[in-house]
């Protein structure tokens, strides 16, 4: 690894302050950026840690919306998203328990990966990312594998979560690395049905709407009985062809149903 | 260089180390308790797991300087000072929880986390928590009887299917 300068900053302020720096990357958990910096995929002159900052830890709940600051990590949400217990659950099966204990939500919405688990709740539940400069509403925050809606020298500071009626997650996952080899998050609230599909596409995160039209009509597993998820622009690698992810989609799509 | 300062095993310690200086290195290198193995280089293999603050991190995965003022310890404390072993490591000699022994000091250190939070894990509970350690020779069986007998459970005959 190539060698940088470390900073700790103690708030959000002085945080973004440090971030205006050339070639300067925010360090969160660090459980994807060093991996990456090891293999030299990331050589940044300067990181700026963000897990000395408070303001951006902790889990809180006000009416129907749970908030969760960027810094906090995934065995936190695990332990203490009781208010949205999918979402808990979620939390409590991102890799092991030693990357639970570093890892966090702002690094892994950052970050994007298109196997992650995060980004299907966040795009799943309709929430709100909120940054150092505005709230970014999920549907606009992904914008394709490994990219956001972020600027250079932005943070997210937390993420909001509207809570819904019901819930569920199903990850299917690969063994060896973990992540999801395809995942279906599912929310239902006053508004409809969300459908979120991570691990599948080469766009990264996104909505299957027609499973959305008929669960919203019919929240049971046979409602996407009749539906096809489209193979089309589906990964393919060695884990999966893009046929069996668009077969995946809609088993875990009903297993999710079933268990919300 | 930057000077970090942290309690490693009980003792507080300082040294000089860079940016990238990672957790395992300054432990490894600058204290030398070589007992914390670094076993790949993509945060898979928890051959390094430690405990900063009481909670099981990969060493190879967090910089030196983010463990600056922590309690971090290694498997070199988990011995009595005499060199007895304890419970945990007691039980995988017992019940051949390791044969090459590489992925040991990480094993034990996720065990004795996974014991203080879940004192009487299931079979279920124990390799589910051990998901991010890795052990090519023992095929895990003996590991997970190991740490069933360490938190003082009948030990099932686990077969090797
Ligand atoms: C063995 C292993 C298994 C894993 N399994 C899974 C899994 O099953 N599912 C899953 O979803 N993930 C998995 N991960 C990834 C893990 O969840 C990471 O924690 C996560 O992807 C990144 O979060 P982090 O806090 O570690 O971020 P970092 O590694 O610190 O940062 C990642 C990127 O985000 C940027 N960044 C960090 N914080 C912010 C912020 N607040 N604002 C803006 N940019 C920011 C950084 O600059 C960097 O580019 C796994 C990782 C490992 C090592």
């Amino acid at each position: 690894m190539y060698n940088f300068d470390f900073e700790q900053p103690a708030s959000v302020e002085a945080a973004v302050a440090a971030l205006q720096a050339e070639d300067t990357l925010p360090l969160s958990g660090g459980q994807t950026l060093i991996p990456s910096m090891k293999q030299r995929l990331n050589a940044p002159a300067k990181l700026v840690s963000l897990t000395g900052i408070d303001a951006l830890k902790g889990v809180s709940v006000d009416g129907g919306t749970l908030t969760i600051g960027a810094a906090t990590t995934h065995a936190t949400v695990a332990a203490e998203a009781t208010a949205y217990p999918a979402l808990a659950a979620l939390a409590g099966g991102i890799g092991d328990p030693a990357v639970r204990n570093r890892g966090t939500i702002g690094g892994s919405l950052a970050n994007n990966d298109p196997s992650a688990c995060y980004p299907s709740a966040v795009l799943g539940t309709g929430a709100t990312v909120v940054t150092n400069a505005r709230e970014i509403a999920a549907d606009d925050f992904f914008d394709g594998v490994f990219t956001t809606a972020l600027e250079e020298g932005e943070i997210i500071t937390a993420v909001k979560f509207p809570i819904p009626e019901k819930a569920n997650y199903q990850k299917f996952e690969q063994p060896a690395s973990r992540f999801a080899l395809t995942g279906v998050f599912v929310a239902k609230t006053a508004d409809g049905v969300r459908v979120a599909v991570t691990g599948a596409s080469e766009e990264g995160v996104f909505r299957w709407t027609e499973a959305e039209e008929a669960l919203s009509a019919n929240f049971t597993p046979e409602a996407v009985d009749g539906l096809t998820a489209s193979a089309d622009g589906l990964i393919s690698d060695l884990h999966g062809t893009p046929q069996y992810r668009a077969s995946l989609i809609k088993t875990l799509t009903k297993r999710a149903v079933a268990a919300a | 260089m930057t000077e970090v300062k942290m309690t490693v095993n009980g003792r507080e310690v300082s040294g000089d180390v860079e940016g990238r200086t990672l957790l395992s290195t300054f432990l490894r290198e600058n204290l030398g308790l070589t007992g914390t193995h670094v076993g790949c280089d993509t945060s898979q293999c928890g051959a390094c797991v430690v405990h900063v603050n009481g909670k099981a991190v990969k060493s190879c995965t967090m910089f030196a300087q983010e463990a600056a003022g922590a309690d971090v310890a290694t498997i070199e404390g988990q011995a009595g000072a005499d060199g007895s072993l304890n419970t945990i490591q007691q039980a995988f000699q017992d019940y051949h929880g390791l044969q090459c022994g590489f992925c040991t000091p990480g094993m034990v250190m996720s065990a004795a986390a996974l014991l203080k939070e879940n004192p009487k894990p299931t079979e279920a509970e124990i390799r589910n928590y051990l998901e991010g350690n890795i052990c090519r020779c023992t095929g895990y069986h003996n590991i997970v009887r190991a740490i069933m007998a360490a938190s003082g459970q009948d030990v099932p005959a686990v077969a090797a299917e």
